[in-house]
């Protein structure tokens, strides 16, 4: 590793540390504005209690435990990204590694948060631990999330060790206060000897072993949430494996997003290039199909017998009043998405991008498919329920989806955007790729070689 | 034609006729966490039961007013629900719905801190001091039984003492109620207040242990009434073990 690979890797990801433009102020402000709408809503929803959102006797699950499940997802798919990618040595992965990872644990601190919005009693938290009940799917769900929250946190800062131990060397006594003593604390006095390496080394790698049975263990009991009840469309055995699946199919998605948008704002094509977004879109091609596999399964053993209770959840997503949900599901937000990163052609980035949006909302819909029918559905079996969410529910929805770039944005504010340890420990990275005419392509000769 | 006050009585006499052999009730597993018990007097051994003749049940929902008024509930708490089923040959009939008071209760399984409790006389309760609305139990009762409560509930004029959860009136805002029999009757020897409210006696509340039910005026042998009349509990393919049993015959369809 040449120096002057070194001083580009070190510019290129720390150039935005600290530094914030207009274009940073005018996003961070719109962001802004739809959390502090969702965390108004939130306040409003703790003065006047749940009936303020639409949540009613017969459909007492919503908004709130969708989105739950839906960012834990996301959460998901960025920790089992990083930790397959370095598992399988996969050395292409250098430079999103830290996206995925912060992803992680953005999605995750804001998916953990939903459990508490749909409490009656929030006020009462704290008997979940007091009297906590071994045998209830909600006691798996907060010790499996709160370790994963833990698991998440240490997957993301023990790689970032050695980039603490860059920012503090490079910006040395330039930042003052709260950042600067952070840099120093929290890189652990790093000065990568080799002891230290093989240490971290190590560490990096029980983590991203760890991590993986974590994160299936935190989505197969939100699953079993659902399974372990009599309800149609919910008591089947292929939910939990299911519920893995959709999460990292939606994670993926988010994070072709995510690096998609540092790379244009951040300026990274010369590191996140075509390649990237290839394999993730070789990626999301795969978790896809192996999800319509399974989907087929489900729904192919369950509507072959139509029990009496699964019958007319069935019947409603195919044909019924959620068919329209579900076909724009399963055509739009799931077949449609997988055919564009399929096919071979131009612009697989723009591709890419379009396919993890549709494939984002798609997921979305598909947890509200799960959710909300099989509350409505007739368990007495004569009434159907309606559920009509209320605009508390969509502005804590919105501002949620919005607390996720904008926790990004605050994180790379602090922390470099790409692991410049990783790059240099790893080879392949410096192909240089083409990049938008006008921004200087240094030469990368002989990068690589650690 | 019924005299209420008597009829409220009836219960304390329970058990004077009832047969020593003859109907072997299932073995119930021990209440789970300490909660508050009943403050009454010593009880017998009571296992409470209800049997549902929906051949006499003519839909007036006296029986829903009824329990409303007593636990001061809002109109669409129906904690006895009666539902107008229309069956396959288009004929109608009405089915009042209580809590079934599971043996094999899957609310109770799910409860993540034990609010909800089975106690010694078999019935589930729940300690609106301790829940915290998570609402588990509703998605996990097959029956729709149990209900939450979003806004403030109505609050009696004269004010009960604190709630217990065999009297849980007022209701807890941001907690789950539901039909507890009204065990705050029944262990006075009093009758449920849908009992009472029924004019057509169609309901029947019973004791496993003495093996008699009554609703109100008739007084039958439990196991004896139940065998000669063909009942059924719902939905008895779930395993959930309701202590609630429906007597057919009001010309729905029996599948045959």
């Amino acid at each position: 590793m040449d120096a002057r690979t070194h001083e580009l890797y070190v510019d290129r990801a720390m150039r935005n540390i600290g530094k914030t433009g207009v274009r940073w102020w005018v996003i961070a402000a719109a962001l802004t504005a739809c959390v502090a709408v969702g965390a108004y809503a939130w306040v409003y929803q703790l003065q006047r209690g749940l009936g303020v959102t639409g949540l009613n006797q017969k459909v007492s699950w919503g908004f709130y435990i969708i989105n739950c499940v839906f960012f834990i997802g996301i959460s998901y798919g960025g920790a089992i990204t990083s930790a397959i990618l370095r598992l399988t040595n996969a050395k292409w992965r250098a430079p999103i590694t830290r996206l995925a990872e912060g992803l992680a644990v953005v999605a995750l601190l804001v998916g953990a948060v939903y459990p508490l919005v749909d409490l009656g009693r929030p006020d009462r938290f704290l008997n979940l631990f007091a009297y906590a009940q071994v045998g209830s799917p909600v006691t798996w769900d907060w010790v499996a999330i709160s370790t994963y929250l833990v698991a998440s946190i240490v997957f993301f800062y023990l790689p970032l060790i050695p980039d603490l131990a860059v920012c503090r060397d490079v910006f040395g006594s330039g930042v003052r206060g709260l950042r600067g003593w952070s840099y120093r604390v929290l890189s652990l006095g790093w000065r990568g000897t080799p002891g230290q390496e093989r240490l971290l080394l190590r560490g990096i790698g029980i983590m991203a072993v760890l991590i993986i049975p974590l994160a299936v263990s935190v989505h197969s009991v939100l699953a079993w949430l659902f399974a372990v009840t009599v309800r149609g469309g919910w008591h089947s055995t292929i939910f939990a494996p299911l519920f893995v699946l959709a999460a990292m199919l939606s994670g993926v998605a988010t994070v072709i997003l995510v690096i998609a948008g540092f790379r244009a704002a951040y300026g990274l094509q010369q590191f996140i290039t075509q390649k990237h977004f290839r394999y993730l879109s070789y990626l999301l091609l795969a978790l896809g199909s192996g999800y319509i596999y399974f989907m087929v399964s489900e729904y192919l053993t369950e509507g072959y017998v139509l029990e009496e209770s699964t019958g007319p959840v069935l019947e409603a997503l195919f044909v019924g009043s959620y068919a329209p949900a579900f076909w724009t599901f399963a055509l739009g937000g799931l077949l449609l998405p997988l055919v564009l990163v399929a096919l071979p052609g131009r612009y697989p980035i723009a591709r890419a991008c379009v396919a993890s949006v549709l494939v984002i909302g798609g997921m979305w819909l598909k947890r509200f498919l799960i959710v909300v029918p099989g509350m409505a559905e007739p368990l007495m079996p004569w009434d159907w329920g309606i559920y009509q969410p209320t605009w508390v529910e969509i502005a804590i929805t919105v501002g949620s989806v919005a607390a996720i770039p904008l926790g990004l944005m605050i994180m790379f504010f602090f922390f470099p955007v790409m692991s410049v340890h990783e790059m240099e420990e790893v080879e392949g990275v410096s192909e240089p790729a083409p990049v938008a005419a006008g921004r200087p392509v240094p030469a990368l000769a002989g990068g690589g070689d650690a | 034609m019924l005299d209420k006050v008597s009829r409220r009585h009836v219960l304390a006499g329970l058990g004077t006729g009832a047969m020593a052999a003859g109907f072997v009730p299932i073995a119930f597993e021990a209440a789970g966490a300490s909660h508050p018990t009943t403050t009454s007097a010593p009880q017998k051994d009571r296992q409470w039961a209800m049997v549902i003749d929906m051949r006499k049940c003519d839909g007036c929902k006296k029986c829903t007013v009824a329990c409303q008024e007593t636990h001061h509930l809002p109109a669409n708490f129906e904690w006895i629900k009666v539902f107008q089923v229309k069956d396959k040959q288009g004929r109608e009939y009405f089915m009042p719905r209580p809590c079934f008071q599971c043996e094999n209760a899957p609310c109770l399984r799910v409860c993540p801190v034990a609010a909800t409790y089975r106690a010694k006389d078999g019935v589930v309760l729940v300690d609106q001091d301790r829940c915290i609305g998570c609402r588990m139990c509703m998605a996990a009762c097959p029956y729709g039984a149990r209900y939450f409560n979003y806004v403030d509930p109505p609050v009696p004029d004269k004010p009960y003492a604190k709630p217990t959860p065999e009297f849980p009136v007022s209701q807890q805002k941001g907690t789950v109620g539901k039909c507890m029999f009204c065990v705050h009757y029944t262990d006075g020897g009093k009758l449920p207040a849908c009992v009472e409210a029924c004019n057509m006696l169609a309901l029947y509340i019973g004791d496993l242990v003495e093996d008699v039910a009554t609703n109100g005026v008739e007084t039958v042998r439990l196991s004896q009434f139940l065998r000669e009349n063909d009942a059924f509990r719902y939905r008895e393919e779930l395993n959930t073990g309701p202590r609630v049993y429906y007597i057919a015959g009001h010309g729905q369809d029996l599948g045959y």
